[in-house]
């Protein structure tokens, strides 16, 4: 079963990919949508296997490394951690396949969107059920291969391009963090399976290793080096630039990848490794920091954003740091749970506004949308219940998961818990405000697009509407069905079995009434002042963004990363390529290299042509100086 | 009375091949010129055999001698064949118009 549901979409993947123009484009859509689903399926069974009978196994398929005393294994490990994983992977990616069957339907390469989908989710199980660190860093690579594809699927697009490539490299930076802690763990404890190393690491807690003039705890390094691959998937801050430049892929891509599975996967890393990272205070304090401080600004600057992706995207980057928050106060179950429940309401509300994007046509800007509430019914609903899940309105699944990391943080009781805390409880005030903006913004008011009638706009077809209503299901009920599942722990429900390592018991008093009630009260009392702020009386605001100009620009400049990063990186990098490019490459390497050689080969061949006159008295000539010369050498010697 | 040796007839033969050789190559105007050249060179090779031939009292010089001389003829009758039915061709004989081997 296990076998089934890693490689089927491997073979969805295969089918389409390489015999798509064989079999057509529907039946291609067919397969790889037939394929997740099974694997879905599967998935699901698994996690009820899980949930009831405690099941866990590792299922090795093959050796892959057998070297020395490497020895690494190609191996499907479920326990709960990866059944969790298993079911938000599969199950989202096999709605996204089917709502990528309407959103796709005029484009010429569906074959290719397909296979590349179906990859990706072969590479996302690989990494989620890996029992190595090795095969973890196959799937982590193969999904951001998958992300690169899918980035700049539209390749006629420069700045889908553009997007692929920055997101690829932004992603190495990352990579090459997590592959040196990889390498630190294997010099450190000499194997690099899970269990093996798990349990070595409380040995090594008071080595030190001597690095740049330092002595650095080596188990703070292991800790730093892999939260900094982490950040560079989930897109925290310094390495996010990539995630708000990745919305140039289709929305499916987008919800798939850029919202449930693939940013994820560092948080996933952080909890995996939940054994290490206990041992790391220091780490975990980081991890808080960076989380509170990225969910912060991708708020902030979800505020002024006008396309309707990209403020969904800041979104998630910010609901990412909320997963960092709960993971650095140790509340790794909380962690997971904001992630269970992150996927599913924010995947609907990708899909959602791909669907809104799609009525008006390709329109992303929500300056130019408006008034179409009544046009696009469905979709207007169903973004709004995923609004809702992201705002932590009460009882639904974003209230219950949210919520759970603010108290969480409270309840560590050191200083990084209580500024998470407040930056916590600010950032869902922000949260709600940005959400409610798009709503009103796309949605209400008045219609403001010139190109195309608003009798135009239409509601998407039902192949797209089904997979947003299972989302919008899973948006309602996630949160309340599984809180008690996901967020006890301890003796009388060992859901998290040995996934999870709590070193010290996570705390189970009950934080104060007023911290219980902020977030929500925040949430609801959002609604009626974003509508006023963005339907009723807009001078308000505009007389807002006049007076502030200054900090108007720095939002809507997304806090100048990018242009930081221009002249930090890019220019700095470009001055180094042009130069080995023009004078080292050109000038030495080419001038006595190759071109050298060839040019003089070129001139004496023009050269020894001159000989072949073609007079046959020169040739005669020739032919008896030659002859001369012979005699007279056999002569004389 | 200089007694006419060996060497005299040897220094004949050279100076003969050598104004051959040096007609040849010095020659810019006719082909024609050039197979006149060869025949003296072969001619000169004659002269070379026989009086060898007398010199060592060995009759086989002389025989080959005359090989030479029928090789000649023939030669020169195919060189002006091939000359006629070059003329034809390009109708010039030029020495310095004659490069097609050029490469």
């Amino acid at each position: 079963m296990e076998i089934a549901l890693l490689f089927l979409p491997l073979l969805a993947s295969i089918i389409s990919g390489f015999f798509g123009k064989l079999i057509g484009d529907r039946n291609s859509e067919i397969i790889t949508s037939f394929f997740v689903s099974i694997s879905a399926i599967l998935s699901l069974i698994i996690f009820y296997n899980v949930v009831v009978n405690h099941y866990s196994n590792n299922i090795i398929l093959t050796s892959w490394i057998n070297s020395g005393t490497l020895n690494v294994n190609w191996s499907i490990k479920i326990d709960t951690l990866s059944s969790v994983m298993l079911v938000v992977v599969t199950l989202i990616s096999s709605l996204v396949h089917i709502y990528s069957i309407g959103y796709m339907s005029h484009d010429p390469h569906k074959p290719r969107f397909m296979a590349y989908l179906s990859l990706f989710t072969f590479s996302m199980i690989a990494l989620v059920t890996s029992d190595n660190f090795l095969q973890l860093f196959f799937g982590w690579e193969g999904v951001g291969l998958c992300s690169y594809f899918l980035i700049g699927f539209w390749f006629k697009k420069e700045t889908a391009n553009a997007a692929a490539i920055k997101a690829f490299l932004v992603n190495r930076v990352g990579d090459f963090a997590f592959a040196l802690g990889i390498f630190l763990i294997f010099y450190l404890f000499g194997t690099l399976n899970y269990s093996e190393v798990f349990q070595q690491v409380p040995k090594i807690i008071q080595d030190k290793i001597y690095l740049f003039g330092l002595h650095v705890s080596s188990i703070d390094l292991i800790c730093i080096l892999l939260f900094i691959g982490a950040m560079g998937k989930s897109a925290q801050i310094f390495l996010h630039t990539w995630l708000p430049d990745a919305m140039e892929g289709p929305t499916p891509v987008s919800a798939l990848i850029h919202a449930a599975t693939m940013v994820t996967a560092g948080v996933f890393l952080v909890v995996r490794c939940s054994p290490i990272f206990e041992y790391s205070p220091l780490t975990l304090n980081i991890i808080t920091i960076i989380g509170m401080t990225t969910a912060f600004f991708a708020a902030t600057v979800a505020l002024v954003q006008t396309d309707i992706k990209k403020i969904i995207a800041y979104s998630t980057c910010s609901q990412l740091g909320y997963m960092f928050i709960a993971i650095g106060v140790g509340a790794y179950n909380v962690a997971m749970f904001h992630l269970f429940t992150h996927a599913f309401f924010k995947a609907l509300l990708f899909l959602g506004s791909g669907s809104v994007i799609h009525s008006f046509k390709n329109e992303q800007d929500i300056n130019k949308m408006g008034g179409v509430w009544k046009k696009i019914p469905y979709t207007w609903i169903l973004m709004i219940v995923g609004t809702l899940a992201l705002t932590g309105f009460p009882f639904l699944s974003g209230f219950y998961s949210k919520d759970a990391i603010i108290e969480f943080a409270y309840l560590r009781g050191n200083t990084v818990g209580y500024y998470a805390t407040g930056v916590g409880i600010f950032t869902a005030l922000l949260t709600s405000i940005y959400s409610w903006r798009l709503i009103f913004k796309a949605f209400h008011g008045t219609y403001n697009n010139s190109k195309i009638k608003i009798d135009e706009a239409h509601e998407s077809p039902i192949v797209m509407l089904l997979p947003l209503f299972v989302l919008s299901v899973g948006a309602i009920f996630a949160g309340f069905l599984f809180k008690d599942l996901f967020m006890t722990h301890g003796n009388e429900n060992n859901f998290w079995g040995d996934s999870i390592k709590f070193l010290n018991p996570l705390s189970s008093d009950h934080p104060p009434l007023w911290i219980l009630l902020t977030t929500p009260i925040l949430a609801i009392l959002s609604i009626p002042i974003s509508y006023y702020l963005f339907i009723k009386n807009k001078e308000v605001l505009i007389g807002f963004v006049n007076l502030n100009k200054s900090l108007y620009k720095f939002l809507v400049h997304k806090w100048y990363f990018d242009e930081i990063y221009d002249v930090l990186f890019v220019k700095s990098s470009k001055k180094v390529g042009l130069f080995f490019w023009k004078i080292v490459d050109v000038k030495f390497i080419d001038r006595f290299g190759p071109d050298g050689i060839s040019g003089l080969i070129k001139n004496l061949s023009l050269k020894a042509t001159k000989f072949q006159s073609g007079f046959i008295y020169q040739y005669a000539f020739m032919m008896l100086l030659g002859f001369s010369a012979l005699l007279t050498f056999l002569i004389l010697y | 009375m200089i007694e006419i040796g060996l060497g005299h007839y040897l220094t004949l033969g050279a100076i003969i091949f050598s104004i051959g050789v040096v007609g040849i190559f010095l020659n810019r105007k006719n082909i024609i010129v050039i197979l006149m050249s060869i025949e003296l060179i072969l001619l000169s090779v004659n002269i070379n055999l026989v009086s060898f031939s007398i010199f060592i009292n060995d009759l086989t010089g002389q025989i080959f001698a005359l090989f030479i001389l029928t090789v000649a003829a023939a030669e020169a009758a195919i060189g002006l064949a091939i000359i006629v039915a070059y003329y034809r061709n390009s109708s010039s004989i030029d020495v310095e118009k004659i490069d097609s081997l050029k490469g």
